[in-house]
């Protein structure tokens, strides 16, 4: 962890729900404190992806650098999306500010700050909203909520919904379904007109737009980390596998977030699938071109999303599969089961067909459109059929609980499938509270691109109510794992669990399910994917 | 503040049409035009915005899915709250419209201490806003259907029925109607919310308070009509009728308490398609409720859909056939080929 993260302790003080600033809404002076907002996007970056006024500057700046006609770009860009978008003129018209939605999210839960509930969070878009395109706005003005923007606006637009994760929570809550992360998404595209973005997000997108994934692992690096993780298995199960790389000809294209590739824990996870596959002798191959799953185009505009999410299927196509399986990815599962047929579905080629499972026959008839098969539906269904040998015994260390990521969880509905899997490989498994799990789940405080150090007191922030499902269960019933199907979360949760229930691992679902699977030509099976032994981690858990 | 004005507001909007009729004698105006007009802003009103979002395309499908998505037959896929087919959206927006279920699922968030520890987050269920506005919403539904008895001739069997079934619990005369003080229940118990919570006042509007003074107004001027003043229905139901077939009379003899009733009722038309009263058209429009998540199996068309290719394979192995045909990648074009470009 880089930065210096707040004391747990004055964490805890500084929220109070029930004390609000004396000052309104609308009066309050904004506070750009370190923490609470991410780095601006670097001039090179924004350059290469053609986007408009690149520039060094600073959120703790006075001087924000913004073109000369920055109000009248802002003024016609959200003319121009209340037109696209009914979503986004229906959400702004009906709000009754019942407050319904202002303590579910969990940036307000872990900062009391009254401009993190969602309604207040969409009114610094709305009073714009009012003054500029309503009557009653423009003739009642203040009285009705309105106000004429300004670069102070500009500004607390910039920290509030870069202090907002897109999770969706709120909109569960709003008897009008009224979807805040959709008003942050315009708002953040509205962002983007005048240059003001964050650089976490816009180089994982200049990074994927050229190499293929967000961490700009060229092919040739790209294959060399997988032939790393090959070797690793070799070494802890005793079995090669030689995943195809790049090939034509297979029935399969696998792809899954390049967080997955690098990272840790995520490479674990990369780990257990290419075992999986050996294990049922998939059909399939990686690409280096469409190295990427997770599309950070969704937390900048809807034109750079469905550009980068057009690599799966040109790639399907180049290569002939038939259908693509996708990994353990959060917003990648938003992307794909919201927009991904909508957009770019007319890029599929005539080779592509319904998803059928090779092994256990069963056709997905529930991806019949986008061609897309979700690893955990995938391995489900194989379990079900009763296709894979498992021995969960090799988990008994682990005590799990499951962590639904907001995506999966309210952008798509995946909640059976990862559970079914895990309590398959694990004999232990555990609920948080049912507030918090399913489509209640809290978010890491790290989605929707705001996964990065310099933000971490608001992670933390934001992690409460996770942190406190977590401690739940680890005083409860010794809890000592989180399994996931997100790689934001499986980086996110680390430093979340270090920080509110210290002593919880985090892992993807494939880790624990390769840890579980019975191989053709084994070893003893001393050591887990991580090069853990399982004799010391018995011991260690007992 | 807010809240002060605003009852100034619904108080001088009063006192206008009590100078109007009893000073300046305005009956025309107060018992024909006015209503007519106000009428007509609140049908053309509220077609014109419902009109204007429906107009407005649907990009993308993106319900908000509070359940278990439609996967295989083995597991149970929950129909309604995450809804596959017509069938589950249409139940899922009709549970909405009639029986508030998201609302009814409301928790309030608290931190809690116990000594010794670090504070846990608690969610405590919190179905008093959604009693109270169902209870507001369904009192202000019957009392609507109740007025139509004095729109029509001879009255319908089910105006007649529900005013029966209002009236059944028999304590005053004349007949005591349930939904009279369940309306000003309701009604009160989200004003006193507005001011008691913390949070709920920090984020109110004028324009939240006055919707709700102008209803009590208009609920207590009729209240006031009925068991105190007691005003001649019959009189009222010529005017009434007059308004309904087009035929406008103004009979003398009509009190002023139902000028200044029928006065809020106007404001109330006057400012609805113009207010967050809106929502009322709105919810059927809300893309997060009204579509299924069919999307990965039932294509959905988005009508400025622009095509923005990817950045091409052809593009990225320029870029890197040197280190690709080293690692042994394959390549479209051989090594000595794309060198030539
Ligand atoms: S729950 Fe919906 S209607 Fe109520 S304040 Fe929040 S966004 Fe507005
Ligand atoms: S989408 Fe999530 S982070 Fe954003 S306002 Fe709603 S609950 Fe908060």
């Amino acid at each position: 962890m880089a930065a210096k993260v707040i004391d747990k302790k004055d964490l805890l003080t500084s929220i109070d729900y029930e004390h609000l600033p004396k000052t309104g809404v609308f009066d309050t002076p904004i506070d750009f404190r370190p923490g609470t907002w991410c780095y601006p996007a670097k001039p090179e970056i924004l350059e290469k992806l053609h986007f408009p006024n690149p520039r060094v500057w600073s959120p703790a700046d006075v001087d924000w650098k913004l073109p000369e006609n920055w109000k009248e770009i802002v003024h016609n860009g959200f003319k121009e999306r209340l037109e696209k978008y009914r979503s986004f003129k229906v959400f702004l018209d009906i709000c009754v500010r019942c407050g319904a939605c202002a303590d579910k999210c969990h940036y307000y839960i872990g900062s009391g700050d009254p401009k993190n509930m969602p309604v207040l969070r969409a009114e610094l878009l709305r009073s714009i909203y009012r003054n500029d395109f309503t009557m009653a706005g423009k003739i009642l003005g203040k009285l009705n909520g309105a106000r004429v923007m300004e670069e102070d606006v500009l500004k607390e637009w910039f920290l509030y919904f870069y202090q907002c994760s897109e999770c969706r929570r709120c909109s569960l809550y709003c008897p009008y379904g009224i979807d805040t992360a959709e008003i942050t998404m315009m708002a953040r595209e509205l962002l983007q007109l005048v240059g003001v973005n964050i650089n976490w997000i816009m180089e994982p997108v200049s990074n994927c737009n050229r190499t293929g994934n967000h961490l700009g692992i060229q092919p040739h690096a790209f294959k060399e980390i997988v032939e790393f993780m090959c070797d690793d298995i070799e070494e802890y199960t005793g079995v090669r596998v030689n995943p195809p790389l790049n090939e034509k000809g297979h029935e399969v294209l696998f792809v899954t977030p390049s967080g997955d590739a690098f990272a840790d824990p995520g490479i674990y996870t990369f780990m257990g699938y290419l075992l999986l596959f050996h294990h049922i002798g998939l059909d399939y191959t990686l690409s280096t071109y469409a190295s990427e799953g997770g599309n950070f185009g969704l937390f900048t505009n809807s034109d750079t999303m469905q550009k980068l999410n057009g690599k799966m299927y040109a790639e399907a196509n180049r290569l002939g599969a038939k259908w693509i399986l996708g990994g353990e990815c959060g917003h990648m599962w938003r992307v794909v089961n919201q927009y991904m047929d909508t957009m770019n579905g007319y890029m599929q080629g005539p080779q592509m067909t319904v998803p059928r499972n090779p092994i256990t026959g069963t056709v997905f008839n529930n991806a019949a459109a986008t061609k897309m098969v979700h690893i955990a539906e995938f391995t489900a269904d194989l379990i079900k059929h009763g296709k894979l040998k498992l021995n969960p015994s090799r988990n008994d260390h682990i005590k799990t609980t499951y962590h639904d990521s907001c995506n999966p969880a309210r952008g798509m509905g995946l909640l059976e499938e990862p559970r079914y899997v895990l309590k398959n490989v694990c004999n232990n498994f555990y609920e948080m509270p049912p507030q918090t799990i399913r489509e209640q789940t809290f978010c890491c405080a790290g989605g929707s691109g705001l996964n990065n150090d310099e933000f971490m007191e608001m992670r933390m922030r934001g992690g409460l109510p996770r942190g406190n499902a977590l401690r739940y269960v680890v005083d409860k019933h010794g809890v000592n794992n989180m399994a996931c199907v997100c790689a934001i979360d499986r980086a996110t949760l680390i430093p979340l669990a270090d920080y509110w229930a210290p002593g919880v691992k985090i892992s993807g679902l494939h880790e624990l399910v390769a840890n579980a699977l019975e191989m053709e030509g084994q070893n003893e099976r001393e050591y887990n994917l991580r090069g853990e032994a399982f004799a010391d981690l018995m011991e260690e858990a007992e | 503040m807010n809240a002060f004005y605003t009852l100034f507001l619904v108080l001088a909007l009063m006192l206008i049409a009590i100078f109007g009729v009893g000073a300046a004698h305005l009956n025309g105006l107060f018992g024909v035009w006015l209503p007519y007009a106000a009428a007509a802003v609140f049908i053309g009103g509220f077609c014109w915005r419902v009109y204007k979002w429906a107009t407005i395309p649907v990009p993308f499908r993106i319900p908000t899915t509070a359940g278990q998505q439609k996967s295989f037959d083995w597991i149970e896929s929950n129909p309604i709250d995450n809804p596959s087919t017509t069938r589950g959206t249409w139940l899922r927006m009709m549970g909405e419209v009639f029986l508030f279920r998201t609302l009814f699922r409301n928790t309030q968030t608290k931190l809690y201490y116990e000594p010794g520890q670090e504070p846990k987050v608690a969610y405590f269920s919190q179905k008093w806003l959604w009693l109270f506005a169902i209870m507001f919403h369904y009192s202000f539904l019957i009392i609507v259907v109740r007025h139509l008895r004095f729109f029509t001739d001879p009255v319908p069997f089910l105006v007649n029925v529900t005013e029966q079934l209002d009236g059944i619990v028999q304590m005053f005369q004349p007949n005591f109607y349930m939904t009279d003080a369940m309306i000003v229940l309701g009604v009160g118990y989200l004003f006193i919310r507005r001011l008691t919570r913390a949070q709920i006042r920090y984020l109110s509007l004028a324009a939240d308070f006055f919707p709700l003074f102008l209803i009590l107004g208009i609920a207590l001027s009729g209240i006031y009509m009925r068991y105190i003043d007691r005003v001649d229905v019959a009189t009222i139901k010529q005017l009434t009728m007059g308004l309904a077939t087009f035929h406008p009379v103004v009979p003398e003899g009509i009190a002023m308490s139902f000028y200044v009733h029928l006065f809020l009722v106007c404001a109330l038309l006057f400012y609805f398609p113009f207010s967050k009263l809106m929502h009322m058209g709105g919810i059927f429009l809300s893309p997060t409720r009204n579509m299924a998540n069919n999307n990965r199996f039932v294509h959905h068309e988005n009508p400025w859909n622009p095509r923005i290719p990817p950045h091409s394979y052809a593009a990225y192995e320029d870029d890197f056939r040197e280190p690709m045909a080293e690692a042994g990648l394959p390549l479209d074009k051989p090594l000595e080929q794309g060198a030539g470009e």
